[in-house]
């Protein structure tokens, strides 16, 4: 490995959220009965014509907007022809010379050393039917039926520079890459539903040299883990078809993820000719700039910019503000919750603690009621442990962290003149600990402290606790 | 129709017994002539009956509301088989109207049938049907031309008062030129193409056939206009019939290109085109020589776009989801074999064609050549329009041939020889009867003008069938 440098680049696949498909009215929810969402446009009937959503042109602008690409007024769509049961045309509609985006990038980390990749383009184009095959595959299958629910949703492909070196730094770079579409609110980008698709490309060339390799394609990348997974084996495999003094062929391999292996589909030879020409049915699309401004206007803070503003303004750690910019909803929350005057820190260990867990399962809290348990704490009128007994209540009763605590006569108590009889009790009951530990077995504090608070339902605080204890015993 | 129009205004006719008229003509008419795929007797009786209806009622849809109408088989009727004249479609009933079939329901006219093409409206004699030939009424051993031959012949023979066709390269004009009827290519986006089974898309126009040129611009006034179904019909201002005035010719400008006049073109036909421009010129227009040079790379343009396109638009005939389907053990045996089994030769033969132009090593010689040329024809037609307001030519080099006569496909392909350049440049353009030959075969004349001016086109026709007739 050490012999060689890795480039890799990246063909991305992202659904677009719109409410209608790319090329006609039809609906675009995901699961929904096998072609219940399909018209005469998207089955492609005979003399059937395709008309250009602009919610999917604005969504594909704002992508272009929030990668830093040059939107170009002028675009233009094509044909791209080939033959497969699930493209209703016998073309995908797609943007080939004339596309959407160019010349963007995209900044993310890895291990904290901030990384920029180029985006060369984004075009847009419309979306194949789905095929379930009786068997493993069309190959093996008896039969195979068709969807074309998702025939004709919008999709925009982004292509990357070659300039990607590892296959964790590919991974990264599409994590941050599909937080990026999420803030933007153009695509749901989830793997596992297809609305993300990455195809990857692949060379190895001598260390420091100028000249790439031969690139090999991989196909069935179902998740970020297939990703890496998948390079990181066609990485060591191409290394040692070279050192060996072999040829790495141009070819489309596909991931196996059960067999953790690539594995050859076609060659280069047997590549389709897709015979592009410009779409006859639709004009070229020519935006209004202003338009263009209005979309660039409404991009919002992304994640990058967010996590700056994380470190700089609110003093978090990197790991801290990640989280934060990881689950926007949790950031959300931050943002109102600090601004109530609590501690950054403690309102970000609060969100990743328990609470995490428990909104996840079960919905968010309202600021309001986090900041209120937040000051319960804060003002030591409860403790650790009993906010964590009123957060979980909180997620199933519509009482407020203050009447929750009078409620359940949740408390800390902290007077010596109530603690004291209870510490006098526990020590009288157990002379022979007591002898123990003022013989030195000095761990036996906590068992008297745990005594306490069980003798106090939790209420006692554990510190005054045991500062009695000491002041008891040292008598 | 103005006369159908009046008889059923004043009650002197009904629907029924107009349609039922058409009917008995068809019977009578389609064992010699075939210009017919499908009579939809009991539709059209059907739509008469509720024309008549709504006329009783005072609900009339439209002047015309009741008088039927013949569609090429190659727009899409909701219910009623659309095959293209392909056995691939043998079966195929469309799930919604086009969008000129919507606007014909819309003036009340029933629809009486659906006629020949060639299939996929690939020539220019309706023999490649797959439903037999269309034969021409004024005399059956020769073609009614094509591809728009059986709306052509439909309605010479009075088997249909109008009709609609199609035109990609001269598929009405041609066929029109061949029956003596008049035929109309629209503007490109003047009317809908939503819902017309695509041969070429940037070429294709639908439009009207009738036996007068009144009568052609009035169905032109119930198709045309806007369709947001349809990215590339216009957002032109709506088409109203012109009044008729014998004095507008006075000081009229006419081009009269000389490269449509030279060799190949019939002498009778010749002599019928410029006895009509002697004519319009006594009546005082101006016939002004001019120059479309490039009409000598029309047809090659013109063949290269067809078939890269149409190669396209017909690689959705895959056996999947309609159509013919020759089953077998995987996708792509599936796929030939149907294709091969439902479609024809000629479309075979100008699939492979397309395929071989648009493909990644021919495409800059053919495909993006075919592009560039297409532009300069453009120009040179426009620019002839900064100096004349119409440009007067035959519609074909020769009246209709015999059945069987061509049959090298290069032969039939130069049957569009002077109607191609008007699609490759987007305007519109007329053929009108000008007289017959010796031989009694009708003779047409074609008038162009720029892009939108149907109502001067219509204006200059309307000389032409007063005065060359």
């Amino acid at each position: 490995m050490t012999n060689f440098d890795t480039v890799i680049g990246l063909e991305i696949h992202v659904a677009l959220l719109t409410e209608s498909k790319f090329l006609c009215s039809c609906k675009t929810s995901f699961g929904a009965p096998p072609n219940s969402q399909c018209c005469p446009v998207c089955l492609g009937l005979p003399g059937t014509l395709p008309l250009i959503n602009e919610k999917a042109v604005e969504y594909g602008a704002k992508a272009g907007l929030a990668l830093g690409c040059e939107i170009h007024y002028f675009s233009r769509f094509d044909r791209k022809n080939y033959f497969y049961p699930d493209l209703p045309k016998a073309y995908q509609i797609t943007q080939d010379a004339f596309p959407l985006c160019t010349n963007g990038f995209l900044e993310y980390y890895v291990d904290d050393q901030l990384f920029r990749t180029e985006i060369t383009r984004i075009h847009l184009e419309e979306e194949a039917g789905k095929l379930i095959h009786s068997g493993q595959s069309i190959v093996d299958s008896e039969y195979s039926l068709v969807d074309y629910n998702r025939a004709g949703i919008p999709l925009i492909e982004i292509v990357t520079a070659p300039d990607i070196h590892h296959p964790k730094q590919a991974r990264l770079f599409l994590e941050q890459l599909r937080l990026l579409m999420r803030y933007i609110g153009v695509s749901d980008t989830k793997m596992e539903e297809g609305s993300l698709r990455c195809d990857a490309n692949i060379s190895l060339k001598p260390k420091g040299s100028s000249v790439l390799g031969t690139k090999v394609e991989i196909k069935n990348l179902n998740s970020f883990r297939a990703l890496e997974r998948a390079l990181e084996y066609e990485e060591l495999r191409q290394s040692q078809v070279l050192s060996g003094g072999g040829v790495v062929r141009q070819e489309s391999r596909t991931w196996d993820e059960r067999a953790g292996k690539t594995m050859s589909m076609r060659s280069k030879g047997d590549a389709p000719d897709y015979r592009i020409f410009p779409e006859p049915d639709l004009p070229p699309l020519n935006l209004d700039p202003v338009w263009v401004e209005l979309i660039a206007a409404n991009v919002p803070e992304l994640p990058l910019a967010r996590l700056r503003r994380l470190e700089r303004d609110y003093g978090l750690s990197r790991y801290d503000a990640t989280f934060l910019v990881n689950y926007p909803e949790f950031c959300e929350l931050f943002f109102q919750v600090a601004e109530r005057g609590l501690g950054y820190e403690d309102v970000v260990n609060f969100l990743m603690g328990d609470y995490a867990r428990l909104a996840r399962e079960k919905g968010h809290l309202s600021a309001e009621r986090i900041s209120e348990l937040l000051t319960l704490v804060d003002e030591g009128t409860i403790s650790q442990g009993q906010a964590k007994e009123v957060l979980s209540s909180l997620f199933s009763s519509g009482l407020s962290p203050r009447e929750i605590v009078q409620e359940r006569g949740l408390e800390v108590v902290d007077d010596p003149g109530r603690l004291e009889p209870v510490i006098r009790e526990v020590l009288a009951a157990n002379p022979d600990l007591v002898r123990r530990l003022q013989d030195g077995e000095t761990k036996l504090y906590s068992f008297f402290v745990g005594q306490v608070m069980r003798a106090t339902q939790g209420k006692a605080d554990p510190e005054v606790v045991h500062k009695l204890l000491r002041g008891e015993l040292g008598k | 129709m103005r006369q159908l129009a009046h008889m059923l205004d004043t009650r002197q006719a009904t629907s029924r017994e107009i349609v039922t008229r058409y009917l008995e003509q068809i019977a009578q008419q389609e064992p010699q002539l075939n210009a017919f795929i499908t009579v939809d007797e009991e539709g059209a009786l059907l739509q008469a009956e509720e024309a008549d209806r709504r006329r009783a009622e005072g609900r009339a849809l439209s002047p015309w509301d009741g008088i039927p109408i013949a569609v090429k088989d190659n727009i899409s009727t909701a219910g009623l088989k659309t095959t293209c004249a392909s056995r691939f479609l043998e079966n195929y009933r469309p799930l919604f109207d086009a969008t000129v079939v919507d606007n014909l329901r819309q003036a009340g006219l029933p629809i009486i049938g659906k006629t020949n093409l060639d299939e996929f409206a690939m020539g220019s004699s309706t023999e490649y049907s797959a439903y037999g030939v269309t034969r021409n009424p004024h005399d059956l051993s020769r073609v009614s031309g094509g591809s728009s031959g059986g709306s052509a012949a439909a309605v010479a023979a009075g088997e249909a008062p109008w009709a609609l066709g199609t035109d990609t390269g001269g598929s009405i004009r041609q066929p029109a030129s061949f029956c003596g009827v008049v035929g109309l290519k629209p503007t490109y986006g003047a009317v809908s193409r939503y819902g017309v089974v695509a041969l070429a898309p940037s070429l294709d126009q639908v439009g009207p056939v009738a036996t007068t040129v009144e009568d052609t611009a009035i169905l032109f006034s119930l198709i045309a206009g806007p369709d947001r179904r349809d990215a590339s019909s216009s957002e032109a201002r709506p088409f109203q019939v012109p009044r008729w005035d014998e004095q507008f010719v006075t000081g009229l400008k006419i081009g009269v290109p000389e490269e449509f006049f030279g060799e190949g073109l019939d002498q009778e036909v010749e002599q019928a085109v410029r006895k009509c421009l002697a004519e319009l010129e006594s009546r005082g227009a101006v016939l002004v020589p001019i120059s479309l040079a490039t009409n000598e790379y029309a047809i090659d343009t013109y063949l290269t776009l067809v078939t890269a396109e149409a190669s396209s638009c017909l690689a959705r005939y895959d056996g999947v989801r309609y159509g013919t389907r020759v089953a077998a053990a995987d996708s792509n045996t599936m796929f030939s074999k149907s294709r091969a089994a439902g479609f024809g030769s000629e479309v075979k033969r100008r699939i492979m064609l397309g395929t071989y132009v648009l493909s990644a090593s021919h495409y800059e010689a053919y495909y993006e050549q075919a592009q560039k040329v297409r532009t300069l024809i453009k120009r040179d037609v426009l620019a002839s329009f900064e100096e004349v307001d119409v440009v007067i030519t035959p519609t074909t080099p020769t009246p209709a041939f015999r059945i069987g006569a061509k049959r090298n496909p290069l032969e039939m392909y130069l049957s569009d020889l002077f109607t191609a350049m008007a699609n490759l440049s987007g305007i519109p353009a007329i053929s009108v009867p000008c007289g017959k030959d010796s031989k009694g075969l009708p003779l047409g004349i074609q008038i162009m003008a720029s892009h939108f001016q149907e109502e001067l086109l219509f204006k200059v026709a309307y000389m032409v069938e007063r005065g060359c007739l």
